[in-house]
């Protein structure tokens, strides 16, 4: 059966699909690549930074006796929560059979392992002594929150680099067919390709592959940023030992994902006119998925500051106080009318394809914001006595978090340099109909503009 | 066993400790006179510390206790913690907080590691780097400390001091790499008060009881049921019910061994 000769591929589509999808790999001008040297520029600095903290040791922060972590945790959360976002997406929308999901779930995917990438190396970056992190390994104590969150991160690389690469296979092998595509590429595409010839088997094998990936993917998901969260509130300290600390952090993750998608895909489809391939009805949708996600949010934000401020403990009502009014009041209320409550109006009153990317910009930068607010103040709440903490990040620690940033947009462009952005075979063969979930919305574009 | 001293409140000695120290300090200006007084301080302290066998580490149990009637907030304590584990003057693992009691008047509240039996600092740590020796005391092995500050996160009493710059330079006699007493610090990793427990092993009070003039800091042994302060030796067990003493979050159920005797309408919360 497969020893016959090589039957043709299912695709070389006469209509551009695959030429769209491989449109980043073979042609990209010179405005990408000058965009990654532009952009390679502070993540070199970050490492540099970085450098110089590992001789210097953690002084050179801004860190302190009080305020003893900061932005390297927020960068941890933020880009973690970013990733979750982009796997979520793609694995629900994979299993609701959404129809519109097709030119969206590559790069959602894409995205997700990079922005993992780039979170997990806080943890590392974070600490004292990065030369001793083999101890987890070696002498790991089961107790530990940090150790369940390593576990966590390393089992969640893993779902997501399958969710990654498995519905690459029947594209890889399309993009392999590709004349102008280089012989290197097709040697890799190839072996990625793993043998593929869209054969009923292969197929069936594939699905359910893919569908074990996306059902498991969605719980190992919740736990990663639930035990995400326990490193705080699994601590009496006011603030953080809160039991909507887990969702909180689940939901705050999507929100920020579904955002990250919509910058991801927004840009690709800008940047290589994939209007025709990416319609904005799908960007519109995601836009939604940001708007319930974001009074989800500002639910549970507003749950906690209820039940905490109206009972008022003299230790939560400190932490409140601050948040609220004092300090970090200008900051908070930055959030509610950047993160919360603008991106809701861009996205209901405007939904084009550019306010729908202005608002997730806004999400993206004031749900990094909301992190701090949620892990700095309560550690300026003095504990018995005295006086409360201050911290303000050192230039280390924004060079490191700047170069970080920079590191998602660049290893993006460099993973789609490879690799097709667009999943050839889903837009290809659309999923049939399976009952009547989602088969409506197709033509659904009206009022959609760019 | 059975400790004559530690039965009942043992009489003062004849000429107290303090002033015998100060003649002999007086006294023992040369070397030669600095290694006899150290014979001799060497034996003054053990009569200070009235414990049958302070070699015995897996029978003790070590507790500390506070009198917050006597403390005068002069911070001495500090210093002499400081100095004994060569710190910076930012780094303090006995704190002394100046607080209000519910009437308003001022009071003094001095904060080391709490040694808390479920203590949450360990529970959290990844690698097991803190831990508690036989003897009841928490301990941060700092060739082990990876520097993650989660204990930190996890302590509700503030007693963790991050080692953010590199120690003072400390010359080779006064080093000491054991998890118990680690001189100098070890930069980038978490230290903290471990009871002086290198010096009561050997019979010697803690750099902080030693210090305080006041007498308001008392050290003791659960095992042995005896506590002194460096001048008056009591029952533990008596001393505590007399005293009606507290400890610091007992909400928490940290079950710390480290004990308040309050006096100026201190708030019991703290």
């Amino acid at each position: 059966m497969l020893t016959v000769e090589r039957p043709t591929v299912p695709s070389p589509r006469d209509d551009g699909l695959v030429d769209a999808a491989v449109a980043p790999i073979i042609r990209h001008g010179r405005g990408s690549t000058m965009l990654m040297a532009a952009l390679a520029v502070p993540v070199l600095a970050a490492v540099g930074a970085w450098v110089y903290q590992v001789s210097h040791g953690l002084s050179v922060t801004g860190l302190n006796s009080q305020v003893f972590w900061g932005v390297y945790e927020v960068d941890l959360v933020t880009f973690i929560g970013f990733s979750y976002g982009g796997a979520l997406v793609s694995a629900i929308l994979r299993l609701t059979g959404a129809h519109w999901r097709g030119p969206i779930t590559r790069l959602a995917e894409g995205t997700a392992v990079v922005t993992l990438c780039v979170g997990a190396v806080f943890p590392i970056i974070h600490l004292g002594h990065p030369e001793r992190l083999w101890e987890m390994f070696v002498r790991p104590n089961p107790t530990s929150p940090l150790l369940w969150d390593m576990v966590a991160i390393i089992t969640y690389l893993l779902a997501t680099l399958a969710l990654f690469v498995l519905p690459l296979v029947p594209d890889v092998a399309a993009a392999a067919e590709q004349p102008d595509i280089g012989e290197r590429r097709r040697r890799l595409y190839l072996r990625m390709a793993a043998g593929w010839l869209g054969t009923p088997e292969q197929r069936r094998v594939l699905d359910r592959a893919l569908t074990v990936v996306a059902v498991g993917i969605v719980p190992l998901a919740v736990m990663v940023h639930t035990v995400l969260s326990y490193a705080f509130s699994l601590t009496s300290r006011p603030g953080w030992h809160s039991t909507i600390f887990g969702p909180y952090f689940v939901v705050a993750a999507v929100y920020s994902g579904v955002a990250i998608v919509i910058l991801a895909t927004a840009a690709y489809r800008r940047a290589y006119h994939l209007e025709a391939w990416i319609p904005a009805l799908a960007i519109r949708y995601l836009g939604y998925l940001m708007v319930a996600l974001a009074a989800t949010y500002a639910y549970f934000l507003f749950t906690e500051v209820t039940t905490e401020g109206y009972v008022s403990e003299r230790t939560t009502e400190g932490v409140l106080y601050v948040l609220l009014l004092k300090r970090y009041a200008p900051l908070f209320w930055t959030f509610v009318a950047l993160g919360l409550v603008t991106p809701v109006l861009l996205v209901t009153i405007r939904r084009t394809v550019g306010a729908i990317t202005a608002a997730a910009g806004l999400v993206v930068g004031a749900l990094w914001l909301k992190r701090f607010l949620m892990f700095v103040p309560p550690l300026t709440q003095p504990l018995i006595g005295g006086s409360f903490g201050r911290y303000s990040p050192s230039w280390v620690e924004w060079t490191i978090s700047v170069g970080a940033a920079a590191a998602v947009p660049l290893l993006l462009i460099l993973l789609f340099r490879v690799l097709p952005v667009l999943s050839i075979d889903e837009m290809a063969h659309p999923e049939p109909p399976a009952g009547d979930v989602s088969a409506r919305g197709l033509d659904d574009t009206e009022g959609v503009s760019r | 066993m059975p400790s004559p001293v530690g039965q009942a409140p043992a009489e003062h000695p004849a000429v107290s400790r303090r002033r015998f120290i100060s003649l002999v300090g007086a006294v023992g200006a040369s070397i030669a006179a600095g290694t006899l007084s150290s014979g001799l301080l060497e034996r003054v302290r053990a009569d200070a510390l009235p414990i049958a066998d302070p070699a015995a580490t897996e029978t003790r149990q070590w507790v500390m206790l506070f009198d917050l009637r006597r403390c005068d907030g002069c911070r001495e304590c500090i210093k002499a913690c400081q100095k004994m584990h060569q710190l910076t003057t930012q780094q303090e693992w006995i704190k002394v907080y100046e607080l209000r009691g519910v009437s308003g008047q001022p009071y003094f509240l001095p904060v080391t590691c709490q040694m808390c039996q479920a203590a949450p600092c360990t529970q959290v740590c990844p690698v097991g780097a803190t831990y508690h020796t036989p003897d009841g005391v928490v301990v941060v092995d700092q060739d082990v400390c990876i520097g993650c500050r989660m204990c930190m996160a996890a302590c509700p009493y503030g007693a963790r001091v991050f080692n953010w710059d590199a120690p003072p330079a400390v010359p080779a006699m006064l080093r000491s790499s054991t998890p118990e007493f680690r001189v100098p610090q070890k930069q980038g990793t978490v230290g903290k008060c471990a009871n002086c427990v290198h010096r009561l092993r050997n019979a010697q009070l803690p750099a902080c009881v030693e210090a305080c003039a006041m007498e308001a800091i008392w050290v003791g042994d659960l095992t042995e049921d005896v506590a002194t302060n460096g001048h008056d030796t009591v029952v533990l067990s008596e001393f505590l019910r007399e005293n009606d003493v507290y400890r610091l979050k007992e909400e928490l159920g940290t079950e710390p061994r480290v004990f308040y005797i309050t006096g100026h309408g201190q708030d019991l919360e703290y």
